[in-house]
């Protein structure tokens, strides 16, 4: 065949971008790990890195000299709530890059869809309620799912519909948003200000109600919801072609677009209830990995969650470095960090 | 082949498709001409099984069209919707795999990137294989989507207006790759097309619809008269013969006084 070199070296050309973007992948992990042991190291005693090292070594059961004060330091309180950074960036990183594939907008996420804003609404309710009489570590999470499903399901009624457009899905959300916000504010207008106070602190966002059972729950529930995701990766990756040219190419979009907005909405209700509210990351992780790999999902929706993690992870550290010795709600770090970056981003599209 | 019998499919009192009924062979390919809004690109969809018809039903070798089997239904499809416009961050070649999505897995076999570039060296784009389809001209994604519907292997191949953003050359390199193609492997191409010379010189049947009703269908030399051209239409036209004996169509220029009329 005339061609064969050509195809040849298509075919290699191909190999060689697949290469490329595992390198991203790689790197990626390597900076991960690097804020994981900072995130380790920092707090109100600082810790040398070569300590979190070997404490970490102990633990993975190696033959490693440790002080017991060190060892328990790093395992009680600093390790969940580093473990819990890295999955919940990366949870809502990947949520967000399903978020804007199903909808075919850069902008949008769960946050944006009044997920959030439903679990916020959801949690302090629990509180307004004296938690029901359960323990407020146990019945505010529980709420804060609860309606941040109940809010979702009203968006997974409208995907069900054959002909509702994603623009239209984005307006019920940004709706919903709305609703939501209102209802918080009732929440906080009728309580006490002490009640309020705690509402407004449970908003913000904080990594420091990290337990190892909360850890365990939210790992257990992203790494499946992930690898229900990665199992549809084609599909996803079809559905960012439009999704009239999806059908035509043989997904059943309104199947697909229910079952992705489920995933997303229990990933999202999951780490939103353990840690409160976390913007931006939904946003701008997944806008950062299209940058560095493109929209082929074998790579991006992994990369959306090593960069979520990362941020959120290095957003951990930054909240504990910015008034040493106490904690920033590291809520508040995001979206300081988020917004610049989402001007630029709006900057850079008009290019 | 695919049979249709008694179509009606209306939106409230927008009637799409009035007591339709055809049959088209394999083998063969088969033009849907008609004005603009007259129910060319829903005729298509129903066929899919994207729309849901009032009346009537569709059958393909005698199979019923069945909104329960739409995956199995549309497995036999290659079907090109009219939009062209390609914004995602993937390679001209991933998107011509995307044809056949169900055959990729995380790991992309070789065997799979050579028959997606074959598809591309048919239509003479291999030198576009790796770049970023956000940076490709309108003609060519046009192209590329062409290459991805064959890469389904398709029974029955739909084009929406297939040729819109297409230079001559490249108008002449599709509409011959399917002719050739279809006759050769006995496909059932339908496509829609506003320019009544490609029509007439590539269709072996026509299919004339106006306001929902199919008014004509025949070979293009037996049903392409300027009655037909100024009742679907509203426009007077000359039908002549070129030495093949193919009917080309050519359009009076109407008057100032006409237009005033």
């Amino acid at each position: 065949m005339i061609h064969s070199t050509l195809v040849t070296d298509a075919v290699n050309a191909q190999r060689r971008s697949e290469k490329r973007r595992w390198f991203v992948i790689t790197c990626l992990m390597f900076v991960l790990l690097l804020s994981f042991v900072f995130d380790i190291a920092t707090g109100p005693s600082m810790l040398g890195l070569t300590e979190v090292a070997n404490a970490l070594a102990n633990l993975l059961g190696l033959p490693v000299e440790v002080s017991r004060t060190t060892q328990v330091i790093v395992t009680n309180l600093r390790l969940p709530i580093a473990v819990m950074a890295v999955i919940v960036g990366g949870s809502l990183g990947v949520g967000g890059a399903e978020m804007q594939t199903l909808l075919n907008n850069p902008m949008a996420s769960p946050y944006t869809l009044g997920m959030a804003a439903a679990a916020g609404f959801g949690a302090a309710l629990m509180l307004y309620l004296g938690s029901l009489g359960m323990s407020s570590q146990i019945a505010v999470p529980i709420g804060a799912f609860v309606c941040c499903m109940l809010s979702a399901s009203l968006l997974f009624g409208l995907a069900m519909m054959r002909h509702i457009t994603s623009g239209q899905l984005i307006l019920a959300g940004i709706a919903l948003l709305f609703l939501f916000q209102s209802l918080l504010s009732l929440v906080q207008f009728v309580s006490s200000p002490e009640l309020s106070q705690q509402i407004l602190f449970w908003l913000f966002g904080s990594l420091t109600k990290a337990t190892w059972t909360n850890v365990a729950i939210t790992a257990g529930v992203t790494l499946v919801c992930v690898l229900v995701l990665m199992k549809d990766a084609w599909k996803l990756t079809a559905l960012r072609l439009g999704e009239e040219r999806a059908k035509s190419l043989g997904v059943n979009v309104t199947r697909l677009r229910l079952k992705t907005l489920i995933i997303v909405a229990i990933m999202t209700a999951t780490a939103t209830s353990f840690v409160g509210i976390i913007g931006f990351i939904g946003i701008v992780a997944p806008n950062i990995a299209r940058m560095l790999v493109g929209e082929d999902q074998r790579y991006f929706l992994p990369l959306s969650f090593l960069v979520g993690a990362f941020l959120l992870s290095s957003a951990s550290v930054l909240s504990k470095a910015i008034v040493p010795g106490s904690l920033f709600p590291i809520g508040i770090v995001t979206a300081i960090i988020g917004v610049p970056f989402f001007f630029w981003l709006i900057i850079g599209k008009k290019r | 082949m695919l049979d249709v019998k008694n179509l009606h499919l209306a939106f409230d009192d927008l009637v799409l498709a009035d007591d339709i009924s055809f049959s088209l062979k394999a083998g063969q390919t088969h033009v849907i001409i008609g004005p603009n809004g007259t129910g060319k690109s829903t005729l298509l969809k129903t066929l899919f099984g994207d729309l849901q018809p009032q009346q009537g039903e569709v059958r393909f070798n005698g199979e019923l069209l069945n909104r329960k089997h739409l995956g199995e239904w549309r497995q036999r499809f290659g079907y090109m919707p009219q939009d062209i416009r390609l914004d995602v961050g993937l390679s001209v070649l991933e998107v011509v795999l995307l044809g056949q999505l169900d055959a990729l897995s995380l790991k992309l076999g070789n065997r799979l990137l050579e028959a997606a570039l074959e598809a591309l060296d048919q239509i003479g784009l291999l030198h576009l294989a790796n770049r970023d389809v956000r940076t490709l001209s309108g003609g060519q994604c046009q192209m590329i989507l062409f290459a991805q519907a064959l890469m389904r292997q398709p029974k029955i191949l739909m084009l929406d207006e297939p040729v819109s953003a297409l230079d001559l050359h490249f108008q002449q390199v599709l509409l011959d790759h399917l002719d050739r193609n279809t006759k050769q492997h006995g496909w059932v191409s339908i496509m829609i097309l506003h320019d009544l010379n490609l029509a007439a010189q590539y269709a072996d049947n026509l299919l004339v619809l106006k306001e929902g009703k199919l008014v004509a269908q025949g070979a293009p030399k037996d049903i392409l008269t300027p009655e037909l051209v100024y009742d679907v239409y509203g426009v007077a036209a000359e039908v002549m013969q070129d030495s093949a004996g193919v009917p080309f169509v050519r359009t009076q220029r109407s008057g100032h006084h006409a237009s005033l009329v």
